[in-house]
């Protein structure tokens, strides 16, 4: 089982949690649990086999773009959070 | 040194050793970007901006910015005879305020809760109104990570022999685009690495996911990773590099470190990393971080 971190603009999706669980050995088997267990959560996030524009997903703090993306592996405990993209830079 | 402009003396910033917090058999070097005249890397980025621009005297300037680059843009702006309006969140740090209008800026305020975002769609809609402004607009701005392959980059391939890795800030991925396509040239094998701040549930509060941003200027595939520091890990990274190095330098700073420290543990022996310290710690000054205080997560980054 790992941890997903919800941002504010997600939680109403999440039934209000900050985070929740899900459990796979990658990254896409984790959305797909998520998507079977909070199926209005999982669309935001991930549609069509990829994760979705605007939407960051890092495993362990690292964004999974700069991973394997999807095949990304999951450790037991990992934790997965979940951000929209923001500019920085001022 | 004589100077006929203080623009001529943007750049050619120094690389320190960071020898007390380098891992074991690794080198860890920090380029000094707060030495750059008005105290940020942004001086680099404003000055390419400004110049290629090709503006006339009196031209009036628009740019949503929440220090740095506002800062930067009102010194070239004076210099060059140009007028400059910033569009900033409201929950800045006072020095950064009062430090615009020191230069001659006029300051709007955009949202303190939209962050950065707001002050991008705030700086549109004033543009779309009032067409006399010129947006340069850092994040979609090619002169931007321009100036850093033509200056930051090509600086530190001049200056060292080997580099296996460059850590720099993620903002509007500029310093990571030019100075990473610059270094690549020089060190095929090298990792280009971006610290990323956590951001805070008031900086997070925007609308909806399709209100989120990724910088035209942005290239997410050239980056070969991309990790998360948190606002106490990069305070407290900052407070290590004046205890140990006596390098007195912003909250951004302290997240590269952080990472630079990290990846040159991961790097074999020998390994040589560079970070970029975008700028000095004066103006954080009145953040409570610097005493070990709680941290207030909204309003650190740069």
């Amino acid at each position: 089982m790992s941890v997903v971190r919800i941002p504010p603009v997600l939680r109403t999706e999440a039934g209000g949690e900050r985070e929740v669980e899900a459990s796979g050995d990658t990254l896409r088997e984790l959305l797909e649990d998520l998507s079977s267990r909070l199926p209005a959560l999982g669309a935001r996030v991930y549609a069509e086999g990829a994760i979705r524009s605007f939407v960051n997903v890092y495993v362990d703090g690292e964004d999974v773009r700069t991973r394997d993306g999807l095949d990304t592996p999951v450790q037991e405990g990992s934790t997965i959070i979940l951000l929209p993209a923001m500019a920085g830079g001022r | 040194m004589v100077a006929s402009s203080l623009l001529d003396l943007i750049g050619s910033t120094p690389l320190v050793e960071l020898a007390q917090l380098s891992p074991p058999g690794r080198t860890i070097y920090a380029k000094l970007e707060g030495q750059n005249p008005t105290g940020s890397i942004k001086d680099r980025v404003a000055l390419a901006m400004v110049e290629s621009a090709r503006l006339m005297p009196g031209a009036e300037l628009l740019e949503p910015t929440s220090g740095n680059t506002g800062i930067s843009l009102a010194l070239v702006a004076k210099l060059k005879g140009l007028k400059l309006t910033c569009v900033m969140p409201s929950n800045a740090t006072p020095e950064r305020r009062a430090l615009l209008e020191l230069y001659g800026a006029t300051i709007v305020d955009s949202p303190g809760n939209e962050g950065s975002n707001g002050a991008v769609r705030m700086a549109q809609e004033i543009l779309a109104r009032e067409p006399r402004y010129t947006m340069l607009f850092q994040y979609a701005n090619e002169a931007n990570p321009r100036a850093h392959y033509e200056g930051t980059g090509a600086e530190i391939a001049s200056e060292l022999e080997r580099v296996d890795a460059l850590v720099a800030g993620l903002g509007t991925g500029g310093t990571l685009m030019g100075t990473g396509a610059r270094l690549r040239e020089a060190f095929p094998g090298v990792q280009v690495v971006a610290a990323e701040p956590l951001p805070c549930d008031p900086v997070m509060g925007l609308r909806s996911l399709e209100d989120g941003y990724v910088p035209p200027v942005l290239d997410v595939s050239k980056l070969d990773r991309k990790l998360l520091v948190s606002n106490t890990e990069a305070a407290a990274a900052a407070r290590v590099l004046l205890e140990r190095e006596g390098i007195f330098a912003g909250v951004s700073a302290g997240a590269v470190v952080h990472v630079a420290r990290r990846v040159a543990d991961e790097l074999p022996e020998g390994a040589v990393v560079v970070c970029v310290l975008a700028d000095g710690g004066w103006k954080y000054l009145s953040a409570p971080f610097w005493l070990g205080e709680e941290i207030d997560e909204a309003v650190l980054w740069w």
